[in-house]
C-alpha cells in the first residue's frame, strides 16, 4: 500500500501554504491584562489553562518565519502539540479538529478540540 | 452518461457496487490521496489570503471538479458506479436507510464515537483512517450531536432564492448564494451538515467518511438548481480579483480547468431528477 500517510498530507499542505503570502508577524508579548503588542492587529491575548485534564495554550505567533499555515497570527497548543487554527473574517475561530463550526475565541477552539479528542493525542503539526 | 441518483432510491445492487468500489479505492491507496488534497486546501484557504477550495467563490466549481475526479476513480474500478447524492433536507433522520448496515453504517458509540456497523466500521478491517489529525484510526460519527437539526427544505429554498452568486469580499463574510450555501453566513446549509454528522466529517479530513461525497454531490446539485432558477446570474467575480479564482482563471491543484469550464454539469453527468 502506498505511503499515503499524514506525512504526505503535511508535505502537500506545507507546499501549498508556503506559496501563500506570509504575514510578517513581529514578536509579540501578551500583557497580563490581556492587551497585546505586535502580532496580527486585534490578535487575542495569550492563555494557558488545564481543561478537562489537558493543558491548552494560545499565544500570538512569534516571528522567525516558522509559522506558515493558516493566517499565521496565533498559535494554539494541546499538551504541547500545535493545533491548526484559523481566524474567520468576522473574528470567529475554527480549528482543523472542528473546521465547520466557528467559535468566538481561540481558547474556545482549543476547548472544542479537547472535547472532540476525547482524550486522544493530537498529531504533531508539520515542522515547517 | 453518468446519472447521479438520490441515495434513497438506490437498489441493493447499486449500493453494493458503490460500497465495493469505495473499498477498492481505499485498499489500493487512491482514496487517501483525496483526503490529503482536501485537508491541504482546507488548511491553506484563508479569508485574507489565497483561497480556492473553501470560503471563496470557487468553493462550488472546486468541489465539482474534486467530485468528478473521485467519481472517475470509482468508475475505473466499476464503470457502472455514479456518485449518489444525499438530500439531507428530506432524509434528515438518523434512522434513514443511508445509515443502515448495508450502506454507510450508523452513528458512533457514545464512549469513543466509533462506528460499529456497516462496511466502514473499523472492526471490519477495511477502512483504516490513515490521513488524520489525531491518534484515532477508526471512523467516528456522532449523528445529530454537534447540532440537533439538519437544514429544512424551507431553509434550502431561502438560499436558492438568492439571485447573486457571490459578493465582495469573496470570503466567509460575503453575502450572496455561495456563502449562504457554504454556511459561513445565514441559515447555514453545507457547514451545518458536516457538524451534524460529527466525527471525521467535522474536521479538515472530512473525506475520510464516505458520506462526504454524497453530501457534496447534493451541494453540487443545489448549485445546478440555483442556475436553473437564476439563468441570468453569472459566476462572480469576472476578473482581476487578488487571491480569488475569477471566472476564467485556472484552479489549483489541477491548473487545467476554470470555473467557466465547470459551470455546465451536463457535460459530465446528469441527475435523476
Amino acid at each position: 500500500m502506498p505511503e499515503l500517510t499524514r506525512r504526505h498530507a503535511l508535505a502537500v499542505a506545507a507546499a501549498l501554504t508556503a506559496a501563500a503570502p506570509l504575514a510578517a508577524v513581529p514578536a509579540a508579548r501578551a500583557d497580563d491584562d490581556g492587551h497585546h503588542h505586535g502580532g496580527t492587529p486585534g490578535s487575542p491575548a495569550a492563555f494557558d489553562e488545564i481543561y478537562k485534564g489537558r493543558r491548552i495554550q494560545g499565544r500570538p505567533a512569534s516571528g522567525g518565519g516558522h509559522h506558515h499555515h493558516g493566517d499565521g497570527g496565533y498559535g494554539v497548543f494541546v499538551d504541547g502539540v500545535e493545533l491548526h487554527v484559523m481566524r474567520n473574517a468576522d473574528g470567529s475561530w475554527i480549528s482543523v479538529i472542528s473546521h465547520y463550526d466557528p467559535v468566538t475565541t481561540p481558547r474556545a477552539a482549543a476547548r472544542a478540540a479537547v472535547d472532540e479528542l476525547q482524550g486522544a493525542p493530537l498529531l504533531p503539526f508539520p515542522a515547517n | 452518461m453518468t446519472v447521479r441518483k438520490n441515495q434513497a432510491s438506490l437498489t441493493a445492487e447499486e449500493k453494493r457496487r458503490f460500497v465495493a468500489a469505495l473499498l477498492e479505492l481505499k485498499r489500493n491507496g487512491r482514496y487517501d490521496a483525496f483526503v490529503t488534497t482536501h485537508n491541504a486546501f482546507i488548511m491553506g484557504d484563508t479569508d485574507n489570503g489565497e483561497r480556492t477550495g473553501h470560503r471563496s467563490p470557487s468553493f462550488l466549481p472546486w468541489h465539482r471538479r474534486f467530485l468528478l475526479e473521485f467519481e472517475r476513480a470509482l468508475q475505473s474500478v466499476d464503470a457502472s458506479v455514479a456518485l449518489p447524492y444525499w438530500d439531507w433536507s428530506t432524509d434528515r433522520s438518523t434512522r434513514s436507510s443511508l445509515w443502515a448496515p448495508d450502506f454507510l453504517g450508523g452513528t458512533g458509540r457514545s464512549r469513543d464515537g466509533q462506528v460499529m456497523d456497516g462496511p466502514f466500521a473499523a472492526s471490519k478491517g477495511n477502512w483504516p483512517i490513515n490521513v488524520r489529525v489525531d491518534g484515532r484510526t477508526y471512523l467516528r460519527r456522532a449523528l445529530g450531536a454537534g447540532v440537533r437539526e439538519l437544514p429544512t427544505p424551507a431553509e434550502v429554498d431561502s438560499v436558492l432564492a438568492m439571485a447573486t452568486y457571490d459578493m465582495a469580499p469573496w470570503n466567509s463574510a460575503s453575502d450572496g448564494f455561495r456563502n449562504h450555501l457554504e454556511g459561513w453566513r445565514g441559515v447555514n446549509l453545507h457547514n451545518r451538515v458536516h457538524v451534524w454528522v460529527g466525527g471525521q466529517m467535522a474536521t479538515g479530513v472530512s473525506p475520510n467518511d464516505p458520506v462526504f461525497w454524497m453530501h457534496h454531490a447534493y451541494i453540487d446539485k443545489l448549485w445546478a438548481e440555483w442556475q436553473r432558477r437564476h439563468p441570468g446570474s453569472p459566476y462572480l467575480p469576472g476578473g482581476g480579483t487578488p487571491n480569488v479564482v475569477d471566472l476564467g482563471e485556472t484552479m489549483k491543484p489541477w491548473n487545467d480547468t476554470t470555473p467557466a469550464a465547470l459551470l455546465d454539469h451536463t457535460a459530465h453527468y446528469t441527475f435523476d431528477a
